[in-house]
């Protein structure tokens, strides 16, 4: 007879996260835990906890201040982009992560992410976009999507008075140059998600600039949607405006691709 | 590496010049800046002189982004700078907020402009409270208020000395007259002088992998709890409380006997010290009280002086935000006080010299 199993297995967890703050802090469903594991096992893969420092901006991401077994700095509102920078221009050993919400990275820090993105800085940016202001109860984000109800859009976001979603890779893409790495994934698809990720990492770890991956990510608390609606809104709804995929890699990182 | 200055010499210069050298025999290693007048010239010499010394330079798109990334750097464990003014200052409030949650080192130069708004570019105080007291918060920062070449000199070098000893973000204040009047002074290596520099130490990014070899540094501002925010605060406050008699600094004269003293800090401080000169010259029981850091105010003395003084005379130029720091430090005093304030507008010695001969008659 087979060994009967009396307990059940931790659930995997990456080694870089750090135990004693687990379960974290996000709502049951929540799309940042997963964007934070995929980020946790690129970081893991790429053996770089050591030398790693993470920032989490403010939005649901602050609460991801002491969530990993890494150096971690939370700032302010839009603001974790410069702190990076600031951080990886004066160390530049260091490998550097922003993390933020759509609000943070697109509109109150939207001339950092422009600025950084068209400077080349050497840094990597990971973007949650849940298509609205979670952490402040659900307001509009530039993000939301047309007819999209939000706190501040309560019949429906009007692309003719709020316009349409705001296309952060797309942009980031446009404004940087050869060696940048844009991608979009998706917590759909969470080993695609984590090897843009890994791949945006590396680019920064080779010195090639500015890479950046905005996540497709849920927020069933302020959608008020339960688990097969979240996934909806995320696998069939948001795709219409946002397409997943790598953005804009230079043929090293597309290798990467290959062999990942 | 070799050593910006190494034998003491005098020389003839800006003081935006004088305070990128400062800067550079401070040791600091990175500034961030965004121009804005009068301090466009700290960021012309400091991209001049940098490279070198090895030092680092970022332009950024904005004053939010300067005061956030000379945040990254000093947590990097670099002594970081950065200078700006008047709206400038404004916008540099919210990073600085973060870095007096944070308790970080970072130093800011403010060459103050005339306000509200984009106002005039040469000669103001306007910027005291704002300096002084910051945006959300307590206002727990230091403030040294320049008044000469010499002192932007000396006080530049001693930002970063208290800024990282104490871990308070710290400002020296001056104003665009400072900014771009030249004036002799003496450069120096402060080691030379036996002022030991404070060392630095990295916030993140230390030596060790996290959660293996040592526990993850990990720095935030936000918290759930009112209880503990209320500790945190308290305990800064009870921090700065103590540290406040040995950073609070100034100067006075002629105090003791004195029928009329003159307050005043900065560059106005110039007029006043020349203004009562004079009126001593001519038999006036008159005397100066300056305070060189705004914040902390030098509150004991500045009691002190208010109990003794029949008159007190305030000689700034803005309307009353030296008096509303004097105020609260002298608070029950009973001297009459008197004010000369002229927003935005330089004061002169005649014009001090004017004004207290009226308050003796
Ligand atoms: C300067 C400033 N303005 C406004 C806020 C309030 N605020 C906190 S989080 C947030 C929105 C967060 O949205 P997002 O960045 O999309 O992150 P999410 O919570 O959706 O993950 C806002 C507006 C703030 N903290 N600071
Ligand atoms: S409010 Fe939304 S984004 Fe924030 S933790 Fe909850 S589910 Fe996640
Ligand atoms: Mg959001």
């Amino acid at each position: 007879m087979e060994a009967v199993r009396t307990e059940m297995p931790a659930p995997a967890m990456p080694r870089s996260w750090r135990v004693d703050t687990k379960p974290h802090k996000f709502c049951p469903g929540c799309g940042h835990g997963l964007v934070l594991k995929c980020l946790g096992q690129a970081i893991d893969e790429l053996n770089i906890q050591g030398r790693v420092v993470f920032g989490c901006d403010i939005g649901c991401s602050l609460l991801s201040w002491d969530f990993f077994n890494i150096d971690t700095i939370q700032t302010h509102h839009g603001r974790t982009t410069p702190v990076m920078v600031g951080l990886k221009r004066a160390r530049p050993e260091l490998v550097t992560i922003a993390y933020m919400g759509d609000g943070g990275g697109y509109a109150i820090g939207a001339q950092h992410l422009v600025n950084a993105a068209s400077r080349g800085e050497n840094i990597t940016v990971v973007l949650a976009n849940n298509t609205q202001y979670a952490m402040t109860g659900g307001q509009m984000a530039p993000t939301t999507l047309p007819g999209q109800k939000t706190e501040t859009t309560p019949y429906g976001r009007e692309p003719e008075t709020t316009g349409y979603p705001f296309m952060g890779p797309e942009m980031v893409a446009a404004i940087t140059r050869e060696g940048a790495y844009v991608a979009r994934g998706s917590v759909a698809n969470l080993r695609q998600l984590k090897s843009y990720i890994k791949k945006a990492l590396e680019n920064q770890i080779a010195g090639r600039g500015f890479s950046f991956v905005e996540a497709l990510s849920g927020c069933p608390t302020n959608w008020r949607t339960n688990a097969a609606e979240t996934w909806d809104f995320i696998e069939e709804e948001m795709p219409n405006y946002f397409k997943v995929g790598e953005i804009k890699a230079s043929a090293a990182a597309k290798k990467g691709e290959e062999d990942g | 590496m070799e050593k910006p200055i190494q034998e003491e010499r005098k020389a003839f210069l800006t003081g935006n010049e004088v305070v990128a050298w400062a800067a550079l025999v401070a040791g600091a290693e990175f500034m961030y800046g965004y121009p804005i007048t009068p301090q466009n010239e700290i960021m012309h010499y400091w991209t001049r002189l940098a490279p070198r010394y090895k030092r680092g330079f970022l332009q950024t798109e904005d004053e939010l982004s300067a005061g956030f990334t000379t945040i990254g750097g000093v947590m990097g464990g670099k002594k970081a700078f950065t200078a700006t003014a008047g709206p400038g200052n404004t916008l540099m409030q919210e990073p600085l907020s973060m870095a007096e949650m944070m308790r970080l080192p970072v130093v800011v130069v403010v060459q103050q402009r005339g306000g509200p708004s984009t106002a005039t570019v040469i000669y103001s105080q306007q910027e005291v409270t704002l300096t002084t007291m910051g945006g959300n918060g307590e206002g727990l920062r230091i403030v040294y208020s320049t008044s000469s070449h010499q002192e932007l000199f000396d006080y530049t070098i001693k930002a970063f000395n208290t800024a990282w000893r104490y871990r308070f973000p710290t400002f020296v204040l001056g104003d665009g007259y400072q900014a771009k009047m030249r004036e002799p002074l003496t450069l120096y290596d402060p080691e030379a002088r036996g002022v030991a520099m404070v060392g630095t130490e990295p916030f993140v990014g230390k030596e060790g992998v996290p959660g293996i070899e040592r526990p993850p540094a990990q720095h935030r501002n936000t918290f759930s709890l009112e209880e503990e925010l209320y500790e945190k605060v308290k305990t800064d406050a009870g921090d700065y409380e103590k540290i406040a008699p040995s950073v609070a600094e100034y100067s006075s004269k002629y105090t003791e006997d004195a029928d009329l003293v003159i307050l005043s800090h900065g560059v106005v401080f110039r007029a006043v010290a020349e203004a009562v000169g004079s009126l001593r010259e001519h038999g006036f029981k008159v005397g100066f009280f300056r305070p060189v850091t705004l914040r902390p105010m030098p509150v004991g003395p500045a009691r002190e002086m208010a109990q003794k003084a029949k008159k007190i005379l305030i000689a700034e130029s803005a309307l009353g935000q030296l008096a509303r720091l004097f105020k609260e430090a002298a608070f029950g005093a009973q001297a009459e006080i008197h004010t000369l304030f002229k927003p935005g507008m330089g004061i002169t010695a005649e014009e001090v010299e004017e004004k207290a001969r009226e308050l003796l008659q």
